[in-house]
């Protein structure tokens, strides 16, 4: 790296005191639409949380913290935030070693070697909706393929799947990895191929086997892309919507942050309930948010 | 191996055992990965399946049984009476002008974070990185409002601006950190011959661009044309609802019919499936984009 000279941002501005408006033209319209669009809307929702308006009413009604006590006495919610924290354990998880496993696969040149690649990551082009009706159908207790091939080979009541209650969550959290899986083994592969393959020979002549070559040579090397996906898992599992509001919309105890909220704001019209769970939903992400930006800040300072 | 072959102490036979194995580990390999990516892409199959079959062949026969026939109603139901066609043709409509304005503001709004300083670049810059990891909720009201009072709710500009917005913030993100590596002296030189600093980026900073602009692109397109929450906050019309959310109507209309539910879920893919295809390259650089920092 340190061969290649990197420019920094020119010093513009030509004479103490004067200011160069270039770049605050080129900010003008794309900072404006943001600004009104994403964050504004952002400290919007923490004062809508505060009160407790109906999406009818004009001027909502200032109440304080009362929503966030009614949150924490809701049985929803605790549903909801368990079912989220599960979603996240095994999306950081999971995927992540699947992803490895495959890019270190397919890391090295093998024949046909695209065709595999494109059958792991294929999901990934795939909507929310057409993944839950796809995985739905899967799952379908009575015709479905899983179910079917479970009769076939004798077994007399399979489980229900989707209209099971300690199932239905896995089931979904199990769709929503099927996907995650070819995203990871994209950054992977993106990462090992960054990987210096003299420290891999270097290694390899001072007789290192396979698997202490993967957890002492490779796996460091490939810490900044595991910090990546981790924190992509992260987003995704606290995002997580789609799915659940197809396969079952919250049913068999299957609630999830983002689709309790869209309910009580859009189904049942309790607005400042609705933000009050967004913002909890926003706090939780802000821990991993803050200590993201606080990582770019460092890498920038020392730029 | 000749080396080792050289020393006398590896026999011809050592080497074929030696070869053998490895050819046999190969085969096993092959074997392994083969199942696992059929198993891998079987509830797509099994959609791609179902579709083509009566729901009386699959519940008389069971799903595993050779299909009696097969047909394409499926796909006619589902493209024109239930109108998928319909909610395709508006994904495009949503999608194409998202596309190209997230790509022209964050385009100029990267050359001012990347080309200039000034006070407040770090603190825009961060701005935009934390919006791309807000969570949606934390919109959905205000921007909900919003629409209303703009007068553009239940309409194709209200999920075109959102979508434009949001997606700044990673286009940004990504350009931003390109253009920094662009030498600047080609700046330097192009403004000593009297070149407007509009000319700049357009001339000279925009060509260099156009990979990842076209990686972004690819990217964005999925993301956009796959998005079903905002769908359904901003669009009351059953007319104007993208495919998402016009698959969400279709499952409540054929309710267990699942040849027809999957053949408009295969259909709703078609786009993005072609776009994936056809430029894949682009799609995999999109991906790998905003983790090359």
């Amino acid at each position: 790296m340190a061969s290649i000279a990197r420019p920094r941002p020119d010093e513009i501005r030509r004479s103490r005191g004067r200011i160069n408006w270039t770049p605050y033209l080129f900010l003008l319209l794309p900072l404006a639409l943001y600004l009104v669009w994403i964050i504004g809307p952002t400290f919007y929702t923490m004062y809508l949380s505060m009160t407790n308006w109906d999406g009818v009413s004009a001027n909502p009604t200032f109440i304080g913290l009362a929503n966030y006590e009614r949150l924490f006495r809701d049985r929803t919610f605790q549903e909801s935030f368990a079912n989220n924290i599960r979603w996240l354990l095994v999306f950081i998880t999971v995927p992540t070693m699947i992803g490895l496993g495959l890019a270190m696969v397919f890391n090295t040149e093998m024949r046909g070697g695209r065709w595999y690649k494109i059958s792991f990551y294929a999901p990934l082009v795939l909507s929310g909706p057409v993944i839950g009706l796809i995985w739905a159908w899967v799952y379908n207790p009575r015709a479905g393929l899983i179910n079917a091939f479970l009769r076939g080979v004798g077994v007399e009541s399979p489980p229900g799947w989707l209209a099971d209650r300690d199932l239905a969550i896995w089931a979904i959290i199990f769709a929503a990895a099927w996907r995650q899986v070819g995203y990871v083994m994209v950054l992977y592969l993106a990462g090992l191929k960054n990987v210096d393959p003299q420290l891999v020979e270097a290694a390899q002549i001072d007789g290192a086997t396979r698997f202490q070559l993967f957890r002492r040579v490779i796996l460091p090397l490939l810490a900044p892309v595991t910090t990546i996906v981790i924190i992509i898992s992260v987003i995704d599992s606290l995002r997580a919507f789609d799915l659940v509001a197809i396969m079952t919309n919250g049913g068999q105890r299957t609630q999830v942050l983002a689709n309790f909220m869209y309910i009580e704001a859009f189904n049942n019209y309790q607005m400042g309930y609705g933000a009050a769970i967004a913002v909890m939903l926003f706090a939780i992400m802000l821990v991993f948010i803050a200590w993201y930006l606080w990582r770019s800040l460092k890498e920038e300072l020392d730029y | 191996m000749a080396t080792v072959a050289n020393t006398g102490l590896v026999t011809q036979g050592d080497l074929e055992a030696y070869l053998f194995r490895r050819r046999l580990g190969n085969i096993f390999k092959y074997i392994f990965l083969t199942v696992l990516a059929l198993l891998w892409l079987l509830p797509i199959f099994a959609a791609a399946i179902t579709s083509l079959r009566t729901m009386d062949d699959i519940s008389i026969n069971g799903f595993w049984s050779i299909p009696r026939e097969l047909v394409f109603t499926n796909y006619s139901e589902a493209w024109t009476t239930a109108r998928v066609s319909q909610y395709l043709t508006n994904s495009f409509i949503i999608t194409i002008p998202a596309l190209v304005g997230m790509l022209f503001l964050s385009s100029l709004s990267a050359f001012a974070l990347a080309r200039y300083k000034f006070r407040g670049n770090l603190l825009i810059y961060f701005m935009y990185v934390a919006g791309t990891m807000l969570p949606f909720q934390i919109l959905l009201l205000p921007v909900f409002r919003l629409t209303n009072s703009l007068g553009i709710y239940n309409s194709y500009w209200a999920l075109i601006l959102i979508h434009t917005a949001f997606q700044l913030g990673f286009c940004t993100f990504v350009l931003r950190n390109f253009m920094r590596t662009v030498p600047s002296e080609i700046f330097e030189a192009a403004r000593v011959d009297g070149c407007s600093e509009f000319r700049q980026y357009w001339r000279i900073m925009l060509p260099l661009t156009v990979p990842s602009l076209a990686a972004l692109a690819t990217l964005q397109f999925t993301w956009v044309f796959n998005d079903y929450l905002w769908a359904i906050i901003l669009l009351q019309s059953d007319s104007l609802r993208p495919v998402t959310a016009g698959l969400a109507t279709l499952r409540g209309q054929y309710t267990t019919n699942w040849p027809v539910i999957t053949a408009g879920a295969l259909l709703a893919t078609l786009p993005t499936v072609v776009v994936f295809i056809f430029l894949q390259r682009y799609f995999i650089q999109g991906l790998t984009l905003g983790s090359g920092k």
